[in-house]
C-alpha cells in the first residue's frame, strides 16, 4: 500500500492494518527543521513489523532517482526499493529509458529492484534482463482509478516472467485488485484509491478481501467462455 | 565576535559559527540520527563519522527522511 494522501498518519496505519499490506511505499523528503512537532512516519507505522518499501516518486530522471535511493539506503539500510522515473506531468507515465538505465546502476550496487513500468511487455522483458526483482506494471495513470485498461498486455507478461508481478497505479475500487489477481498478479499496489475513498477503512477491508477472492480464483481453474447456454439442471427426469 | 560562517541547511541559508562540524548542526536541531540520511554537497556523509566533519563557507547539507507517499 502506499502511505500518501491520507488526512492524518493514524488514518493512514489504520488503514494498513485493516488491508493486510505487508509492504508500504514511502517517499524521501526533507526533514522539516523549523517544525520540530510534526509527526514522523515511523512513529505510526513500525518499519521493524511492515517493510518499508522506498519510492523515488516524484522524480523525473535518472539522476534525482539514483540520488533519492541511495539516501533510502542510508535511512535504514534498505536494499528493496522501488524506482519509479516519471516522464510526464500530466499523465504521470514512466519514462522508460531512464527507468532501464537506472534499473540497471542501481542493481550493480547492490539494491534490489522493484520497478514501475508501462504495460509494455517487451520493456518488461527488458527490465528483467537489467536485474529487476519485480515487475510493476500500470493499471492506468497513477491517481486515475480507471482499473486495468490493458488486460491482454498484463496476461502477455504474466505468462514471460517468473518475478513478482504487481499492478501498480491507477486501481479505483476493490474489484480491480481481484481482477488483477485473476490475470495472474502476484499482488497490487494501492493508495488513492483507499486514501480519497469516503470511507477508507471500508475500501482497506474491501481491497485485502478482493485479492483474497482473485487469487483463489485464479487458482481454481475457470470454466471456458463459451457462446451459447448450458443448462445447469439435468434433462432426464423432466416432468 | 565569533567569526561567522554561512551554509545551506535543506535548501534555507544559515550562518553558523566558524569551526562547526555537521554533528553541532544536527544536535543542534535535535535531529533523530537513526531516522534520516545525511548529504554534504550532493555526497551522502557516514552518519558515524559526522563529529569529524568540519563545515566550510557555501557547503550545502540535506537531511531527509521517510514520510508517506506512494
Amino acid at each position: 500500500m502506499g502511505t500518501g494522501k491520507y488526512k492524518t498518519m493514524q488514518e493512514c496505519a489504520k488503514a494498513i492494518k485493516l488491508s493486510g499490506a505487508e509492504i508500504v511505499t514511502v517517499a524521501v523528503r526533507r526533514v522539516n527543521i523549523t517544525d520540530k512537532k510534526k509527526p514522523l512516519l515511523m512513529d505510526y507505522i513500525d518499519p521493524k513489523k511492515i517493510t518499508y518499501l522506498p519510492n523515488t516518486a516524484g522524480c523525473f530522471n535518472s539522476k534525482e532517482a539514483l540520488r533519492t535511493l541511495r539516501l533510502a539506503r542510508e535511512i535504514g539500510g534498505w536494499k528493496l526499493v522501488k524506482l519509479e522515473v516519471l516522464g510526464d506531468k500530466k499523465n504521470l507515465f514512466p519514462e522508460m529509458i531512464e527507468t532501464l538505465k537506472s534499473t540497471e546502476i542501481l542493481t550493480k550496487e547492490g539494491f534490489k529492484v522493484m520497478v514501475y513500468c508501462n504495460d509494455d511487455p517487451l520493456m518488461a522483458k527488458r527490465l528483467e534482463n537489467s536485474g529487476a526483482c519485480a515487475i510493476m506494471p500500470l493499471a492506468a495513470p497513477i491517481g486515475s482509478g480507471l482499473g486495468i485498461i490493458n488486460k491482454v498486455n498484463i496476461k502477455i507478461i504474466r505468462k514471460q516472467t517468473k518475478l513478482p508481478l504487481i499492478i501498480d497505479a491507477g486501481l479505483g475500487q476493490a474489484s480491480d485488485a481481484a481482477i488483477a489477481m485473476e490475470l495472474g498478479c502476484d499482488g497490487v499496489l494501492v493508495n488513492t484509491a483507499i486514501a480519497k475513498a469516503k470511507r477508507p477503512f471500508q475500501m482497506a477491508l474491501a481491497f485485502k478481501n478482493a485479492v483474497i477472492a482473485g487469487r483463489q480464483s485464479y487458482l481454481s481453474g475457470r470454466i471456458k467462455k463459451t457462446l451459447y447456454g448450458s443448462q445447469s439442471s439435468p434433462k432426464l427426469g423432466i416432468i | 565576535m565569533k567569526k561567522k560562517i554561512k551554509i545551506k541547511l535543506n535548501g534555507k541559508m544559515r550562518a553558523i559559527n566558524h569551526n562547526s562540524t555537521l554533528f553541532n548542526i544536527v544536535k543542534k536541531n535535535k535531529i533523530p540520527l537513526t531516522k534520516v540520511a545525511v548529504e554534504l554537497n550532493q555526497e551522502i556523509v557516514n552518519k558515524k563519522k559526522i563529529k569529524s566533519i568540519k563545515l566550510k563557507n557555501n557547503d550545502k547539507i540535506e537531511i531527509v527522511h521517510f514520510i508517506g507517499g506512494g
